[in-house]
């Protein structure tokens, strides 16, 4: 099954030179995410599938599958957990 | 402020980018307070249309930060359509504002447009003292359930009181009042000369002697002794030290376009309804002059013994006549917090001491 990780509308974000700012709407906290994590970020775009993000890891950043797979999963769900994208079984 | 703040800032600053702005969408009000420094009448405001060009401008020019303000925001129409798009580009939206005219409606709106915080300004927890104030009888009634009405919802309000002789004895009860209500409270002893030039509002600020008492309340600084320590040795360090973020990091956008180096330096720069926003952020000379100061070169604050923990704020020093000229609220809160007289204050007692020799 695949699952579609969609940012969440609450948040504030900016690149800022070649880093990603984000603001958590929760607690007003700052993020600030690496090329690797701005990528993954950008493509939270609800209509595009973890497997598909994996796959564009891969592309740019040369890493083997399995390890960007893991890597995207506890990244993703890192964000998940500050409420900064949220997961949906259906494409937006 | 957090680490990851500070190097933002830094970044920021290295890389030339106006991290924040903030733009006012109005300068009318509903309320008319004694110490605004506003002229209230509409001289030709942005148009939906051209505040939307602006904040594209500001978006791919990297601002993260956005305070919307006035003048009162919700005297717009409009001004949920402002805020939707500045939502839209992700800014991180700080609203001020007196609320009084946040109901229920646009609370939701205001949760669900996703601001990161709402400024209200409150003088008084005793109607009598704030109404006189604001000149708008039940505002602070009005004000408070707006309040209650945000914080309902989840948004976060800060509660701004600006201290004057006036209201000076009702902070304690402000704060109070804060606690009760779950949100944040701030305090400001700096009441702003009239754009148009106009000092005389000075005089409704507080006195030297309530700055001092304000200074060594340990329920607002914390721990005094840190607080009102004697300044830093001046080194090279310090001489050297970027001053605060106006032009280097954050600016501020006028209802009729005009560009400043912040809300408190009304120092043009250029207007955006002439130019591209980025082409005043970068090429202003006048943007570019206020970028260039450097305690070092300042004639009378680099001799001075508070320069390297001084608050100098080169806006209230250009009001003043001079923007490298010493900053005197700021002479007086260096003063207050350390019993340490600035530069300043020991230049202007001796040109006295020589007048009066004069007379003599
Ligand atoms: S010190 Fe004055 S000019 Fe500088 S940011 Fe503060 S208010 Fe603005
Ligand atoms: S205390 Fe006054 S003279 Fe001294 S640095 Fe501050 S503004 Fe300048």
């Amino acid at each position: 099954m695949n699952v579609y990780p969609a940012r969440s509308n609450q948040i504030a974000a900016r690149m800022l030179g070649d880093e990603m700012m984000i603001m958590s709407p929760r607690d007003a906290t700052l993020f600030s995410l690496n090329e690797a994590g701005a990528l993954i970020w950008q493509s939270a775009d609800g209509h595009t599938p973890v497997s598909e993000i994996v796959q564009r890891v891969c592309q740019e950043f040369d890493v083997e599958p399995d390890e960007a797979r893991a890597d995207v999963e506890s990244f993703l769900s890192e964000l998940a957990g500050h409420r900064i994208l949220n997961f949906t079984e259906e494409a937006q | 402020m957090s680490a990851l703040l500070q190097s933002m800032n830094s970044r920021a600053a290295s890389l030339n980018i106006p991290l924040g702005v903030q733009l006012d969408v109005t300068y009318r009000c509903n309320e008319r307070c004694v110490h605004c420094y506003l002229d209230h009448d509409d001289h030709g405001e942005m148009t939906l249309e051209e505040i939307r060009g602006v904040l594209d401008q500001l978006a791919a020019a990297g601002t993260f930060f956005l305070t919307l303000s006035g003048g009162e925001v919700l005297m717009r129409r409009d001004f949920f359509d402002i805020l939707e798009h500045a939502r839209k580009h992700l800014f991180c939206v700080r609203i001020k504002t007196n609320a009084c005219m946040i109901g229920e409606k646009q609370a939701d709106r205001l949760r669900d447009l996703g601001v990161e915080s709402i400024q209200v300004s409150i003088y008084s927890h005793r109607p009598e003292v704030h109404d006189a104030i604001t000149k708008l009888p039940g505002s602070l009634k009005r004000s408070i359930e707006a309040i209650r009405r945000l914080k309902a919802r989840g948004v976060k309000v800060i509660i701004a009181n600006v201290l004057m002789a006036q209201n000076f004895g009702d902070y304690p009860g402000v704060r109070l009042l804060a606690r009760e209500l779950g949100v944040e409270s701030t305090i400001d002893p700096t009441i702003t000369p009239k754009m148009d030039g106009d000092r005389s509002i000075l005089g409704l600020g507080i006195g030297i002697g309530e700055l001092k008492a304000v200074m060594h309340d340990e329920t607002l600084v914390g721990d005094i002794a840190e607080f009102c320590a004697p300044p830093p040795p001046v080194d090279s360090d310090v001489l050297d030290e970027l001053p605060c973020s106006a032009s280097h990091t954050y600016c501020y956008i006028s209802p009729y376009g005009d560009v400043f180096p912040c809300v408190q330096f009304p120092l043009p720069t250029g207007n955006v309804r002439q130019q591209a926003f980025l082409d005043i952020w970068r090429y202003s000379p006048a943007m570019n002059d206020v970028r260039s100061i450097r305690p070092r070169e300042l004639p009378v604050c680099s001799t001075c013994s508070h320069v390297g923990g001084c608050t100098r704020c080169p806006g209230l020093a250009y009001m003043a006549g001079d923007m490298r000229g010493p900053s005197v609220q700021d002479c007086e809160k260096s003063y207050a917090r350390t019993g340490i007289p600035s530069a300043n204050m020991m230049l202007r007692a001796a040109v006295r001491h020589d007048l009066v020799q004069i007379h003599l």
